[in-house]
């Protein structure tokens, strides 16, 4: 038998349109190895609990550049506490004031990675931090 | 016969004294101290020589490829005297919160010797969601000013004399509902619209193919920008009735000749389809304006520019046999790259900006907005745009580039890199018409597979360390030595300002002449016949909202899903 992979959701909330940034990334973590499912755009809170059940994902990183982050991000780690899901992590990353993470932090966001990271970083923190379910 | 002989001649005196200084100068040199690169590349990846020479510009003929700025093809600019009689239009882009808070910055901007307005709208707007739908919870004032009335329109641009300063409002799917609130706004303060000067970015194709932004599927969208070309053709001479933006697709990780091609060919579509909306091409096609990125790679972009220029004359001329000159010269607006601002040691993007403002100056650009240094953080601060002004001023004013047109023109590197850069976008341009067309390429994902591609092998690079960003991958620092700016925080009373805004409207309005607008509008929409434009504005005029407008087109023109390419 292989490995278990590691599964990731990775989703657009909200209305922001750019994609550049989670699309390499989805990219990045399917060549390191792990499966990666891609919402699309705008996906409500909802929607992306609901997806991260159905696909019985390890993790969720979620990519903002809109300045709606501190709505959507505790939005969706309660939705996934509520849902059972409160041993899932919860990541996320775009354009967002440092003096926000803390705030982040506390409402249950495992890690923010800003613009410049390199996708190394979040392949080691994902591998650091997730084990893959059987 | 005679001169042919003499240049093989000298071409052959040239080749031989190459040859010459390769052993004698060059391989000497080379094995002193070996080159730090196998390969040096642009910030596209495209392969740089070491150097360039008359005989990399054997095929370009001056007449026929550069000529002279003001004539056919346009290569050095559309103005015989570049900028010694007008300098480009100092246009910085600002929006958020209400309008009121960017009527202030607006006016602030002005009075600092801004010459231009150029409007961000937020993502609520952006997408034709009033600010009070649930689903612009969190979103409302954050990236841009909300805007969903005519009302908000009438704060936005008060004191602000819109037959004197020009205005420009980045809006794509909802932008003949944004220009019609303004519309109805000029009416009300007795503006004669065919005074108006100005420009709606209306560029539809590049928000499925980039920016993302988006309500109707791509052939419903397309028949409202036609729309819109039918109107400003009859009523506003002096509007841009479209800006055909590269931007965009650039900061979505295209190469800068991917972003040449995929805009240009986003042109010839636009011209297509208004031709078959029943336009002539001379009609609408003057008023055609385009928008670039200004980038890093400093030379490759002013390339670009210049490549475009004389793309859009040989497109015009050969293959829709425009006749008014001003349909063959290519006007552009410049931003400098979001893309490329760092959030770490963030007053290093300063550095950045100039640099690559600079080269769309170079370039022959007709406005120009310099980022602001602090906007890889949040948008930006009343100083970070000023300062971005002053970027804009100090080129134009202390570096000498104004003073004379088009000045890198016969570079040898330039030049072969001008001529590159087009036929790259030739290429793509068969392989589009070969699909049927830039919507069909865009239904199949094309450029947006294209873009994505390019995208990651830069990311790539950057982690390999061949490309290196000062601060990011090499130079970093802990903490920000450099100074840690203040951030604009735009919060959620913006939200609830634009709630009771919109409660009032509502309940105020004449609530059966908004119905009657709205059920107008739908009929001429499913009326190919029809232009809608003088249906919303009189929605505009009857204070229907932002929202109601575009969903009353929504069971007409279904709404866009993008598949997963």
């Amino acid at each position: 038998m292989s490995e278990p992979r590691i599964r990731v959701l990775l989703a657009k909330p909200g209305l922001d349109g750019h994609d550049r940034g989670v699309k390499v990334i989805a990219r990045a973590l399917r060549d390191a190895g792990m499966e990666v499912i891609y919402t699309g755009l705008r996906q409500t809170p909802e929607q992306i609990v609901n997806a991260a059940l159905q696909e019985d994902v390890d993790i969720v990183g979620l990519s903002i550049l809109s300045g709606a982050h501190m709505t959507i991000f505790p939005r969706i780690r309660n939705l996934m506490q509520e849902r059972g899901m409160g041993d899932v992590l919860l990541f996320g990353g775009g354009i967002i004031p440092e003096e926000d993470i803390p705030k982040l932090k506390e409402a249950g966001v495992s890690e923010i990675f800003l613009p410049g990271t390199s996708t190394e970083d979040i392949i080691r923190f994902i591998r650091g931090n997730v084990t893959p379910r059987e | 016969m005679s001169e042919s002989v003499n240049t093989t001649a000298e071409s052959t005196a040239r080749d031989e004294q190459e040859r010459r200084w390769e052993e004698n100068c060059l391989n000497p040199s080379l094995a002193r101290m070996p080159e730090s690169q196998s390969e040096f590349t642009t910030v596209s990846l495209r392969p740089v020589k070491r150097l360039y020479t008359p005989n990399d510009i054997a095929d370009i003929d001056y007449a026929r490829d550069i000529g002279f700025p003001g004539a056919p093809p346009y290569t050095r600019g559309i103005h015989p005297t570049g900028y010694r009689a007008k300098l480009w239009t100092m246009r910085q882009f600002a929006g958020f919160g209400s309008a009121f808070d960017t009527n202030e910055r607006f006016k602030y901007l002005l009075a600092h010797g801004q010459t231009g307005l150029s409007t961000a709208f937020d993502l609520p707007t952006l997408m034709g969601y009033d600010s009070d739908h649930p689903i612009s919870e969190g979103e409302v004032g954050k990236c841009g000013v909300a805007i969903s009335s005519r009302e908000d329109i009438e704060v936005l641009f008060d004191g602000i004399p819109l037959d004197r300063v020009t205005t420009s409002m980045t809006i794509n799917a909802p932008a003949s509902m944004i220009f019609a609130f303004f519309l109805a706004a000029a009416e009300r303060r007795g503006i004669a619209l065919h005074s108006i000067g100005g420009t709606l970015q209306n560029d539809i194709l590049k928000e499925y193919i980039a920016q993302k932004e988006w309500i109707y599927p791509p052939r419903p969208a397309m028949r409202l920008v036609t729309d819109t070309f039918r109107f400003c053709a009859a009523e506003m001479p002096k509007w841009n009735s479209i800006s055909i933006s590269g931007y965009h697709i650039r900061e979505a990780g295209s190469t800068a000749a991917q972003e040449l091609a995929f805009t240009l060919r986003d042109g010839i579509e636009y011209v297509d389809y208004g031709i078959r909306a029943g336009l002539d091409v001379d009609e609408f096609a003057p008023r055609l304006s385009f928008f670039f990125n200004a980038h890093n790679d400093f030379f490759e972009e002013i390339a670009k520019y210049r490549a475009a220029r004389r793309i859009w004359h040989r497109v015009m001329t050969e293959r829709f046999k425009a006749k008014n000159p001003r349909s063959r010269q290519m006007r552009f607006h410049t931003q400098t790259a979001g893309v490329s601002l760092t959030v770490q040691q963030p007053i290093n993007n300063i550095i950045r900006v100039a640099i690559q403002a600079l080269a769309g100056v170079i370039g022959g650009t007709q406005s120009l907005h310099c980022d602001g240094y602090d906007e890889a953080l949040a948008l930006p601060t009343e100083r970070a745009a000023l300062i971005a002004l002053r970027t804009q001023q100090i080129i134009a004013h202390e570096t000498g580039v104004v003073n004379t047109v088009d000045p890198l023109a016969g570079s040898y590197f330039v030049e072969r890199l001008t001529k590159d850069m087009e036929e790259e976008a030739w290429e793509y341009f068969r392989k589009i018409d070969e699909m049927g067309g830039m919507v069909e390429a865009i239904e199949a994902g094309f450029p947006q597979k294209e873009i994505h591609e390019s995208a990651y092998q830069y990311q790539r690079a950057v982690e390999r360390g061949e490309k290196v960003i000062v601060g990011v991958n090499e130079f970093e620092m802990e903490g920000n030595e450099l100074g840690e700016p203040n951030i604009l925080q735009i919060d959620e009373t913006v939200a609830e300002l634009q709630r009771e805004r919109l409660d009032r409207l509502r309940r105020t309005r004449n609530q059966a002449a908004a119905d009657r607008a709205l059920d107008a509008l739908r009929r001429g929409a499913e009326d190919p016949r029809a232009n809608t434009m003088p249906l919303l504005i009189d929605c505009a005029r009857a204070d229907c909202t932002l929202g109601e407008m575009c969903d009353a087109l929504r069971p007409v023109f279904g709404e866009y899903q993008e598949p997963s390419f």
